[in-house]
């Protein structure tokens, strides 16, 4: 299947980044990491993308790992839609210390937007 | 996180428990703060795992025992403050406030058989009490934007909506004056936050643990 992965650098987009990975190298899929911006991450975008590369090469599987900036939700919906992804992957969610799960607004915005599958990995 | 939002004005004082009232179907009910014994924490997993799926919120409470434990080992120490809402020796309620760096998170619930009876606005005003009592200064919460009973009943007691920009909203109250600040902070910067519409808009709380008429049920300490 063709994936697109986008994470920012929180918690759950490296959950997410492992996941699809792993699963990309039992499934063959057609895997695409998109490094997004991320404002309310700490790590910086090419932290992230050498993480999410060290991951690929980890793997042994053959992913791009490309940097897209602007706003991150749009710009994910817009190039699964251009590049005819079929399924859009992202980080499902932060926890608080209550236990509560909360959905970042780029998940959200995925998720309304999108016109392909939306998977959050939790 | 240390950049959420709370109301200016503090809070009103809240009862700290133990406290005890009837309940809108007759029940006698008592407010009272965990004390760290085992017979609590096995009626708190009793009531959990009973609970209705269809009144988690965000993930919470978890299903299965095994899950509803792990989380309330998460709740439950010390540093965490709990009350329960007792009807005889099950519980009928149970509201926590979980550390979060200078704050503490709160969330409240009420088992379905004990909904609509009043009990929340009890609960929710005896744990405040009881952070009162222990100094806490503030107070945040996330709850769902369509459960307008739950917002009605956060509004009603105070808390302000501090973020409205994604599914959850966030909502902060200030519990008590900063402790190395002048404290009094009545409302100065226009918007009269905390303590106005307690007595004033009884919200369509129905629902929710809880609804509207705190004036009828409650014990008469406003």
């Amino acid at each position: 299947m063709k994936m697109l992965c986008g994470i920012g650098g929180s918690d759950d987009s490296f959950r997410a980044l492992d996941r699809t990975v792993e699963r990309a190298a039992v499934a063959n899929d057609d895997l695409t990491i998109a490094v997004v911006d991320n404002d309310d991450s700490s790590v910086s975008p090419n932290e992230v993308a050498d993480r999410a590369a060290a991951a690929v090469d980890e793997a042994g599987i053959n992913a791009e790992v490309r940097r897209v900036e602007g706003d991150p939700g749009s710009r994910l919906v817009e190039i699964a839609e251009t590049e005819r992804f079929e399924e859009i992957v992202l980080g499902g969610g932060h926890t608080s210390p209550m236990g509560k799960i909360t959905i970042g607004p780029i998940a959200e915005f995925v998720l309304l937007n999108a016109k392909t599958s939306v998977t959050l990995v939790r | 996180m240390s950049d959420r939002r709370y109301p200016d004005a503090v809070a009103d004082e809240f009862p700290p428990p133990s406290t005890a009232f009837t309940d809108r179907e007759g029940r006698e009910i008592e407010i009272r703060p965990y004390e760290g014994d085992d017979e609590a924490r096995e009626a708190l997993v009793e009531m959990y795992d009973r609970f209705d799926p269809s009144d988690r919120a965000q993930g919470i409470p978890p299903g299965g025992e095994e899950r509803i434990r792990e989380w309330l080992e998460a709740i439950l120490p010390d540093d965490c403050y709990n009350v329960i809402a007792w009807c005889g020796d099950e519980a009928a309620g149970h509201a926590t406030l979980v550390p979060d760096g200078n704050a503490y998170e709160l969330a409240i619930f009420v088992h379905q058989a004990y909904q609509r009876a009043g009990i929340g606005t009890h609960l929710i005003r005896g744990l405040l009490g009881h952070g009162q009592a222990n100094g806490v200064e503030k107070v945040w919460l996330t709850v769902e934007r369509w459960n307008r009973a739950a917002v009605s009943l956060y509004k009603k007691i105070g808390f302000e909506t501090s973020d409205a920009e994604s599914f959850e909203l966030e909502m902060g109250l200030r519990l008590s004056p900063e402790a190395d600040g002048d404290g009094e902070t009545e409302g100065f910067e226009g918007d009269d936050g905390g303590t106005e519409g307690f007595e004033g808009d009884d919200g369509e709380a129905e629902g929710f643990e809880d609804d509207d008429g705190e004036a009828d049920e409650s014990d008469g300490d406003e």
